[in-house]
């Protein structure tokens, strides 16, 4: 069994968003949710993180700010937006500069919509984000199989 | 086989397991007295599992061969220890553990990196003076330095050893990467640092920098029975004691600057270590 349902560590980045998001997912760090119950830790640097969570719509001064973080978390990695502006622009979606969610610059796995998103919404979106964690994992040692095979032959 | 042999492999074998559930039982205090309910006692090893079979990226090419020496220094200056070596070889050889751990976040060159490694070199010049002075005042009360000498002393080393002990347990906050020292790799919450001199290190690498930290516990806190090893039930005491309050005083204080860190451990290396070799001095007139 792969241990990344057990131990999901998180790296949380503030696009655009108001804040109100990104308190929301501070607050479930705090000791009402204390998700550190899961294993779950807000780590801070994109290369000890397993997902990446993005509050707020993406514009063109911090597309490669998102890029640069998802390129750098080692595989296997799950995206995260949370948050309506993180998941379609939101209310910003028509301004000049703003280029939409996050899924404009990298692929997301999971959108957790609200303004603001709720501590419990933003958990499940994590919990949802293990499974996939789980089966990318999968899928990457599958690929290494076969390429170790067709190295062998 | 010979005991010490014995004892040097076991130590190699179970630390990790130990130092592991140690730090499980941290997280699980440390979240207790912040009115959490906190991660179950075997998470670290989830963590660990975890980074195992994560993609091991890097900054520069060689950077791992570095922490794969940590490790290795790690381990092999716990079996020193754990072997009733000699002391001073002991602590040379985890200073040397240090330099490469320092070098290796020397070669991950990012700005956090580099930070964390400048800000643990001024640590190991902080603590450095009161751990050599511990090994002379341990020459002085019992006229050696093998561990397995010491072990067998039969006076409680405490006795002799007071300012010694209260030093030694003043530079162990720096040394276990607790709180307010701990600058140089910072609590995963605290992130004006990021990580500090792990920064530039994923996956396996990290795993292998985590369970060096374990096995840098487990030694550290067998030095700390050293103290009290004439009455063995009297040293777990002492062990389990100073731990809980490591924990407490990394719940209590906020981060210090360094100049605070490299002081205060010189002060308390003049004060508490030299004074206590001073007045051993006297007493036994070398």
């Amino acid at each position: 069994m792969a241990y990344f349902k057990k131990s999901p560590w998180i790296i949380h980045y503030d696009a655009t968003s108001c804040n109100g998001c990104d308190i929301e997912v501070l607050a479930a760090l705090t000791p009402l949710y204390d998700v550190e119950r899961f294993g779950i830790i807000n780590t801070g640097n994109p290369k000890h993180a397993d997902i990446f969570l993005v509050t707020g719509a993406v514009n063109e001064q911090n597309k490669m700010v998102v890029k640069n973080i998802y390129d750098q978390m080692p595989e296997p990695k799950a995206v995260i937006a949370v948050g309506i502006c993180a998941c379609s622009g939101g209310i910003f979606r028509e301004c000049y500069n703003v280029l939409g969610g996050p899924d404009s610059v990298i692929p997301v796995d999971i959108y957790v919509p609200g303004c603001a998103a709720r501590p419990e919404a933003i958990i499940d979106g994590v919990v949802q984000a293990l499974g996939i964690l789980e089966k990318k994992h999968l899928a990457r040692k599958e690929a290494r199989k076969q390429h170790d095979r067709i190295a062998a032959n | 086989m010979s005991v010490r042999l014995i004892s040097a492999l076991s130590f190699v074998v179970f630390a990790p397991l130990i130092g592991g559930l140690i730090s499980g039982i941290d997280r699980r205090i440390t979240a207790r007295m912040q009115g959490r309910f906190g991660p179950p006692v075997l998470q670290p090893f989830y963590d660990v599992y975890k980074l195992l079979q994560k993609e091991n990226v890097i900054a520069r090419v060689r950077q791992n061969a570095y922490i794969d020496f940590y490790l290795l220094f790690v381990i092999f200056s716990g079996m020193l220890l754990f072997a009733g070596q000699d002391l001073l070889l002991f602590i040379f050889s985890l200073t040397l553990a240090s330099v490469f751990f320092i070098l290796a976040a020397f070669k991950g060159s990012s700005p956090y990196s580099l930070v964390g490694a400048q800000r643990e070199l001024l640590l190991v010049m902080g603590y450095e003076p009161m751990v050599l002075f511990a090994a002379v005042a341990f020459y002085m009360a019992t006229g050696s330095f093998w561990v397995s000498k010491i072990i067998v002393h039969p006076v409680l080393l405490i006795k002799l050893l007071p300012g010694i002990f209260l030093g030694f347990f003043y530079i162990l906050t720096i040394k276990l990467r607790k709180s307010p020292y701990d600058l140089s790799t910072s609590h995963h919450g605290h992130q004006e640092l990021v990580k500090g001199l792990t920064t530039e290190f994923a996956g396996p690498s990290l795993a292998m920098i985590e369970v060096a930290h374990w096995y840098e516990t487990v030694f550290l806190l067998a030095f700390v029975y050293l103290f009290f090893a004439a009455t063995p039930w009297l040293g777990a005491l002492a062990v389990v004691v100073c731990y809980f309050l490591e924990i407490l005083i990394d719940n209590v204080f906020a981060r210090a600057k360094w100049e605070v860190a490299v002081k205060s451990s010189w002060l308390v290396a003049a004060v508490l270590g030299f004074g206590n070799v001073a007045v051993l001095y006297l007493l036994k007139g070398f």
